[in-house]
């Protein structure tokens, strides 16, 4: 294959109908029952029953792989190694076959003026995602942040145009993280105070589990949307429940049995990190069932408590880490880590608590057709379908704005 | 004479730009830039110290170990905690995990790509690969049937026309001089090594929780219990599980990362004589069996450290941590007491002071300040860190396993020592000493099990836990040999809360600006004499920048945490 043949490939970018996710997936070697399993696997993430599996495989099989444009700002490249950590798909499958991606600075090929006419290529045909890595810092003019020559805001500005969604991996991106800490030296911003007329889905989290970027992508593929949202923009599947109710630690709260000093009795025996400042009690992620890096482990699994880096502004509201909660979370209350914890909750929890994840889910099918049942009204948000549908026929993102989430807390 | 502009530099951690005037087919300067900045250390400024390490962790998500470990270390310094020894095993049982893992990435996906031509390998004969591959080593994946496979999925990708991460690259270009087969040999393990890397990521899961950013450090030890039985600890079944990782470490950084590095390195001996730069080379040593000395850098340990000047192997010097110093000449910061002097970790201040022009630009002013990266000096000297530092000083303390490991290799690529000093001598570095510490993660494993056996379960230092219990003024510095180098941490403590703290970090020392003397940083100095084939496409100013395995978040971030304000400067 000569260059110039490379060069003529590039410009074709049409693809034939056969160049389906399943389609290069099988071509890239994966049998049909590894397929499944993954599918298995990722439906499990997305909190479906077992029974949707055929369905999100079948809605596999259909869609065109995505183009994906991924920017990085004020960052630390920990959601970028995260995504190294990918194993359902593999990371080798995830950016070689399940999306195009056409622009990821850490990894790609080529550099400069090179790898920039490659976003710009991207972004000029639409309907791509944009996942932002990082805050975007207003100071300085821009100054605090650039590359090639354009601003962080610049950049994100020209990627957001004609994109079909916006995924926030980590809390910079979602909430402005860390650089947005008191004293925010450098006017740092989430993404969501500067794009609002594209879908956004925050992922946050220090860094993204990979897991939940790989189900929020084929949860876009395989029902024409992003998955139901929080009032903080973060997919319910993965931010829905408290870190304290799915602790495998919780018995021992209830008991009254903490860890007192680090390495004592208790610590050894999986007592409750409560009293050394656990957040998990204000803190809503899935990191308790779907764990790190295949199921291995996760933080308070690993003897430290959560710190609670899914939540908003988590680097002032959540902060001295060793502190326990009262000390942090609402001043003057002098209330149970429980009471605090729903306190913090507030009407996220009663809005969705009582119908379950499923039944959200279950409202995007029956909206495309797929389901027989009417499940309408049975949930707070909207579904919204965005961007290119299975069939691969695009669609204008809503101007509404309404998931455009910014800060929250 | 042509003014060049590479930025992004792409297959980094962060943000880098290159300018550099080139002429006759060869760079004659070059200027580095980093182009992004946060004030992580003005974030930390009146927090918790016992907070500080989470904080500084997120300084750099590829060296997600490095600047936590950094960071308590500089708190245990400045108290006088001592971590236990199971404590300090696990630390660097992570630490070494590190070295592998992060080696190995920047080997396969950060930098092969410089060398590798993925276009070439559509034309390689999978049986003449396998033969290839099997007189290199015994690695297993090495037969005919894996790189058809490989050569197939390429093929398939290349003819679906979205070439995804290699759209636009320079392949083709006159520089490549791999042939078909070693190019297909060397995308079949990229594509392992991604595998690899997500497996062994495992081994700081398991000891800390997660990764990226593993949780379990506090300042006085580990968060990780340790319970031979215990199901809440690290017991006997992860040690294992530890262990059959780091083996698979060891197979794969010794049949793959280092028959590979050779192959590449024999197909490109010019490159043994291209990117030199400094002639300084300084490193913090690590890697002790014993406690080290407070607030010093380790010595004696797997890595040793020292200072060897003008490329001299017969007089390495210990370091000086107090000849450490920051210029800010050309530095978006500014000095109090006027930009001409340096200033010292625990006296400095840094005002971010952004003097660049307005966004969008096309040049920067080079002769003013170009960076967010400040250039620390060590006794007025342009020192490089990393690697090819480490193996230097090592080899000149005569350091047994360093020399065997360096020797060996330059008789196997017949090239004499001088050939250490260059863009290839980096990257052969970097290999030899990967080796190195996979080797070493099994000893830390062995050491850690056996202690743990003979009934010490000790994982903190609990006595001084209690803020209360601390005197109202503390300082302290903790030195860490991360994989790109001497790394330091300087923290100040008043009153229970940080009031200065400062990171002086090893991609700031190699990829700092001039100082207010006109010395340039490594990059700059390692750049100018390399080749530029074709402006347009400047191949060989990526292989060069590339060996230093540059970390841009890392490197740039504010020294001063003393709540001064951050002056804004409006740009006309």
């Amino acid at each position: 294959m000569s260059v110039d043949r490379l060069a003529t490939a590039q410009a074709t970018v049409d693809s034939p109908e056969a160049d389906t996710l399943a389609a290069r997936l099988f071509a890239s070697g994966i049998d049909r029952r590894r397929f499944l399993k993954y599918c298995a696997i990722v439906t499990g993430v997305l909190a479906l029953p077992p029974t949707f599996a055929p369905r999100v495989a079948s809605a596999l099989e259909k869609s065109k792989p995505p183009t994906m444009v991924w920017l990085e700002f004020q960052d630390c490249a920990g959601d970028s190694e995260s995504l190294l950590r990918a194993r359902n798909p593999s990371v080798a499958d995830l950016i070689l076959d399940t999306v195009s991606l056409d622009y990821h600075e850490t990894i790609m090929a080529a550099a400069g003026h090179q790898a920039e006419a490659a976003r710009d290529a991207a972004v000029a045909r639409g309907g791509h995602i944009v996942v932002v890595e990082g805050s975007i810092p207003l100071g300085a003019g821009g100054g605090y942040c650039t590359i090639g020559g354009q601003s962080a805001e610049q950049i994100l500005r020209n990627a957001a145009k004609g994109a079909a969604a916006i995924i926030n991996v980590g809390t910079c991106s979602a909430y402005g993280g860390i650089p947005a800490a008191s004293p925010n030296p450098t006017k740092a911003v989430a993404v969501g105070d500067i794009i609002t007329d594209v879908p956004i889905v925050n992922l946050p989290g220090c860094p993204v589990n990979v897991d939940n970027l790989t189900a929020t992508v084929v949860h876009f593929l395989t029902f024409g949307g992003m998955p139901a949202l929080d009032d903080k923009g973060r997919p319910l599947f993965a931010y829905g429940q408290r870190i304290h109710d799915n602790c495998p630690r919780r018995g021992h709260f209830d008991a009254g049995q903490f860890v007192v000093n680090w390495g004592d009795e208790g610590h050894r025996n999986g007592y409750c990190l409560y009293r050394m400042g656990c957040k998990g009690p204000s803190t809503f992620h899935n990191c308790p069932t779907l764990r790190w890096n295949g199921a291995t482990s996760w933080p308070i699994g690993a003897g430290h408590g959560c710190v609670g880096c899914s939540e908003p502004a988590f680097w002032d509201d959540l902060t001295p880490i060793y502190d326990r909660l009262p000390h942090v979370a609402a001043a003057g209350l002098d209330a149970t880590a429980e009471k605090l914890g729903l306190f913090v909750v507030g009407a996220t929890a009663v809005g969705f608590g009582a119908h379950g994840i499923g039944k959200i889910v279950q409202n995007k099918l029956s909206e495309r057709g797929e389901h027989g049942g009417d499940d309408s009204g049975e949930h707070g948000g909207e579904p919204q379908p965005v961007g290119a549908a299975p069939d691969g026929a695009p669609t204008s993102p809503p101007a509404d704005g309404n998931n455009s989430p910014g800060r929250t807390s | 004479m042509s003014r060049i502009v590479v930025d992004p530099i792409t297959r980094i951690e962060g943000h880098l730009r290159i300018e550099a005037q080139v002429d006759g087919g060869k760079v004659r300067d070059a200027w580095s830039s980093t182009t992004m900045w946060r004030g992580i250390e003005e974030i930390i400024a009146g927090r918790d110290p016992r907070d500080a390490w989470f904080f500084a962790q997120r300084i750099c998500g590829v060296c997600t170990t490095v600047h936590a470990l950094a960071s308590v270390r500089a708190v245990e310094d400045a108290l006088g905690m001592e971590p236990p020894l199971n404590a300090r095993l696990i630390r660097e049982l992570i630490a070494a995990a590190q070295y592998v893992h992060d080696h190995v990435v920047h080997f396969y996906h950060l930098h092969a790509l410089d060398w590798v031509d993925v276009t070439s390998a559509l034309k390689g004969d999978p049986a003449k690969t396998s033969a290839v591959a099997m007189s290199l080593s015994n690695y297993p994946r090495s037969s005919a049937t894996v790189f058809a496979g490989v050569k197939e999925r390429l093929a398939a990708f290349v003819q679906r026309g979205r070439l995804g991460p290699f759209a636009n690259a320079y392949w083709g270009h006159p520089a490549y001089q791999l042939s078909p087969e070693v190019n297909l040999l060397a995308v079949s393990h990229y594509l392992d090594a991604l595998d690899f890397q997500r497996d062994f990521a495992r081994v700081q899961a398991i000891l800390g929780g997660k990764n990226p950013h593993p949780q379990t450090y506090v300042v006085g030890g580990t968060a990780l219990p340790v319970d031979p039985k215990g199901e809440y600890a690290l017991n006997d079944n992860g040690m294992e599980d530890i262990r059959q990782l780091l083996t698979k470490g060891l197979n794969f950084v010794q049949q793959a990362y280092i028959p590979d590095l050779v192959a590449i390195a024999k197909a490109y001996p010019e490159w043994t004589t291209i990117g030199g730069g400094l002639t300084n080379y300084m490193a913090f040593g690590d890697f002790t069996e014993t406690p080290f000395k407070q607030g010093h850098p380790a010595a004696g340990g797997v890595l040793p450290g020292g200072l060897v000047r003008n490329r001299n192997l017969a007089a390495v010097q210990d370091v000086d941590p107090s000849k450490i110093a920051e210029y800010i000449k050309h530095s978006w910061f500014r000095y109090d007491g006027g930009e001409d002097k340096a200033l010292r970790p625990f006296e400095g201040e840094t005002h971010a002071h952004y003097t660049g022009p307005k966004p969008p630009f096309e040049y920067l002013d080079v002769n003013g300040k170009y960076t967010w990266l400040k250039a620390p000096r060590y006794d007025e000297l342009a020192v490089e860190v990393g690697p090819l530092a480490r193996m230097i000083v090592g080899y000149a303390r005569g350091n047994t396993q360093i020399k065997a490991s360096v020797d060996g290799a330059l008789k196997e690529l017949g090239a004499p020592v001088t050939a250490l000093y260059s863009t290839l001598g980096r990257t052969l570095s970097r290999g030899l000493e990967t080796e190195i510490l996979a080797k070493h993660s099994l000893v830390l494993l062995d050491r850690l099990q056996a202690n743990i056996r003979s009934g010490d379960l000790k994982t903190h230092d609990n006595r001084l836990w209690d803020p209360k219990t601390w005197p109202a003024h503390a300082q302290g510095v903790g030195f860490h040999e991360a994989p790109r180098g001497a790394l330091s941490h300087w923290i100040v403590i008043e009153d229970q809360k940080v009031k200065n703290y400062q990171a002086v970090v090893p991609s700031t020392w190699n990829g700092s600006p001039r100082d207010a003397k006109g010395q340039r940083g490594a990059y700059e100095a390692a750049l100018i004499g390399t080749p530029v084939a074709k402006p347009a496409q400047p191949l060989e100013i990526l292989r060069t920048v590339h060996s230093f395995d540059p970390c841009m978040a890392c490197a740039a971030h504010v020294l001063d945490a003393d709540g001064n304000p951050v002056v804004e400067v409006k740009v006309q």
